[in-house]
């Protein structure tokens, strides 16, 4: 126990004489954090992230090139943006590319677990990398986002496979529009 | 003599019961305390405390010193009064409805308590620098928010003074009294930044917020909350129903009504029942129900907490009191541990000797090869006038590539100076360090090289 008491004295005594200040501000907790994460990203060679502005790790982009499954050759952008409450609040994500997939809806909201409902502090930048992988590798028709699709990979597995092709090529499937996104 | 009684001045009556504490001793005092008259004249002439936040928790925080007899508070607060913070924020009216919560509850304490000068801070608590917390004694805190807590306690680290030996000064610890409250259940604790568990050593006990698997708010809602998830996340964005630039506002009740009829609109067709307007807004906002009780045993608690910090005329709690009057009633004290590898108060800080003519590559290899520090890939970022810039970062291309020239140029020219601090982030060590640097002024002129 340190003795305040006698510290408050002293404090006391020391008011109005201006302690020499102007030291040096400090990053903030999420932001020590994200650059241990980042430091430590261990990408798959299926992907790569790419800093708008080298000095803001906060706001980034992750670009995933599957090499296999249904969505091998093309090439999907994610925007990440951590917040201030950075790991007690996950990052929020979002596909940039359109993309015809059960859990990614035309708006890109992602639904993975851990980017939500499941998130916990002990996860870094590198689980989601990871997760989003695994999205386009084994697409999850019992947890769908675009319901068309999941309902589709489900009853007709051929039909979402040309329609996965024919979105990535640039094209429509029913109605609505999506942009080439091959390689 | 009978008249005596009448002629006893008004002022020593008045702390009558406080003196019994602080001019006796007793087995419950800390170990230090030596009973004296002088303390209650500290607590009221000179002890400054912060009271952060002036609502539910803040109105009963500043009653509570101010009738202990602390006269230098000062209160913080951004919000202004709202109708639904009339049944327990008792320091406001109607009539102040619109105006500064801070304000308010000083002028209300100020003129109620006899010798109270409280003073209003009617702004974020981001926007007051180092120099104004710096002023206090003690810091108590009643706030509904975790990022407001991590950021004051970041603040409160940031004040620590080290010895060269990387011992603290302990004349420059701050104590944080910090309360919360969320209906029936609230805590109450003791932090005595860089000597006990800070909120970012135990973060993990803050529960998770809310969410809802996105799949089931898309396509099977079985909640009224569900829709009104789905109207927020989903709906929002795509109808832009205020233009593309206009962020949901759960204060604007325009926001909110639109949000609400969307989301009955989505209930119906789900058949589900009991989406409400008062619901939406508590969803929204992520309201939790304040019950005025918990708020005054909570704040009752800091209060306390914050007089024996001031007076030392008993322990402490050590250091973290849960409180749960939803069954009951019921409490637990525990000594909520630090981590010894928190980022926010573990002093990491080292230093590294540099020649003041340095290039950065001379710190980077000299991470590398230093043996007390033996890093592999060492990612090096550093504030400059409250901005983040990446100095170096091998492990992203992206960034390496942009980074590289830096490398190559003089530290003092990067913006780094003699005491700067450097962030190092590296696989060796389990969080971003900070590192010093001091410049060694090379006295034997040694230019053969």
């Amino acid at each position: 126990m340190i003795k305040l008491f006698s510290l408050k004295q002293q404090k006391k005594d020391e008011e109005g004489s201006a302690r020499a200040g102007g030291s040096q501000k400090k990053a903030s907790a999420a932001q020590l954090r994200i650059t241990k994460d980042l430091n430590e990203l261990n990408l798959p060679k299926t992907c790569s992230t790419e800093f708008p502005d080298p000095d803001d790790l906060l706001n980034f982009k992750l670009i995933i090139c599957p090499d296999e499954g249904f969505y091998r050759g093309g090439r999907f952008v994610f925007s990440f943006k951590v917040g201030p409450n950075y790991p007690h609040e996950p990052p929020k994500v979002k596909c940039e590319t359109a993309v015809y997939h059960p859990n990614i809806d035309l708006e890109g909201n992602v639904c993975l677990n851990i980017l939500r409902e499941d998130w916990k502090p002990v996860l870094t930048v590198n689980s989601i990398v990871y997760g989003l992988q695994y999205l386009f590798l084994e697409p999850n028709p019992e947890d769908p986002l675009n319901k068309e699709a999941a309902d589709e990979l489900q009853s007709n597995r051929r039909l979402f496979e040309q329609h996965v092709q024919r979105a990535m090529r640039g094209g429509y499937v029913g109605a609505s529009y999506f942009e080439r996104c091959l390689k | 003599m009978a008249t005596t009684e009448t002629h006893v001045p008004e002022q020593q009556r008045r702390w009558h019961n406080i003196r019994k504490l602080l001019e006796r001793s007793g087995p419950f005092c800390h170990p230090d305390f030596e009973p004296s008259p002088d303390i209650l004249d500290f607590l009221m002439e000179s002890c400054k405390i912060l009271v952060v936040g002036a609502g539910g928790l803040g109105c009963e925080l500043l009653k509570d010193l101010a009738l202990m007899g602390f006269k230098k508070n000062h209160i913080v607060d951004m919000d202004t009064i709202e109708l639904s913070n009339l049944n327990r924020q008792f320091l406001f009216r109607k009539s102040d409805i619109g105006s500064s919560k801070a304000k308010c509850a000083v002028d209300f304490v100020n003129k109620r308590v006899p010798g109270c000068e409280a003073v209003a801070h009617h702004c974020a608590i981001q926007d007051l620098d180092e120099g104004f917390y710096r002023q206090f004694h003690i810091i108590v805190c009643g706030l509904d928010s975790i990022v407001a807590r991590r950021w004051l306690n970041g603040m409160l680290m940031n004040l620590l003074q080290y010895n060269d030996d990387r011992s603290l000064d302990q004349s420059s610890v701050i104590p944080l009294v910090d309360g919360g409250t969320e209906g029936f259940k609230g805590n109450a604790r003791v932090i005595l930044p860089g000597l006990s568990a800070c909120i970012e050593c135990t973060l993990d006990l803050y529960p998770p917020q809310k969410t809802f698997p996105l799949c089931t708010i898309a396509n099977t809602p079985r909640l009224p909350e569900h829709c009104i998830e789905y109207v927020k996340v989903i709906q929002w964005p795509k109808e832009n129903p205020w233009g593309s630039s206009t962020p949901l506002d759960g204060d604007d009740p325009q926001h909110v009504g639109w949000v609400f009829e969307k989301a009955q609109e989505r209930a119906m067709k789900h058949g589900i029942t009991s989406v409400t307007y008062r619901l939406t807004q508590g969803v929204l906002k992520n309201i939790i129900p304040a019950v005025a009780s918990t708020n005054a045993a909570i704040a009752a608690t800091c209060a306390t907490e914050v007089f024996k910090l001031a007076s030392s005329c008993c322990t402490n709690m050590n250091n973290y009191m849960v409180l749960n009057m939803a069954d009951g009633v019921y409490t637990y004290t525990f000594n909520a541990e630090r981590k010894p590898d928190c980022v926010a108060c573990s002093n990491t800080t080292r230093v590294l000797d540099v020649e003041p003519g340095a290039i950065l590559m001379d710190i980077y290899e000299k991470l590398k090869e230093d043996t007390g520090f033996l890093m592999k890939n060492p990612g090096i970022t550093t504030v400059i006038n409250g901005r983040n810039k990446t100095l170096y970062m091998p492990s992203i291309k992206s960034i390496e590539e942009r980074t590289r020239d830096n490398l190559k140029k003089k530290i003092t020219d990067l913006g780094l100076y003699n005491g700067g601090e450097i962030l190092v982030a590296d696989i060796t060590t389990p969080n971003t360090i900070s590192i010093k640097l001091k410049f060694i002024e090379n006295t034997d002129v040694e230019m053969s090289r």
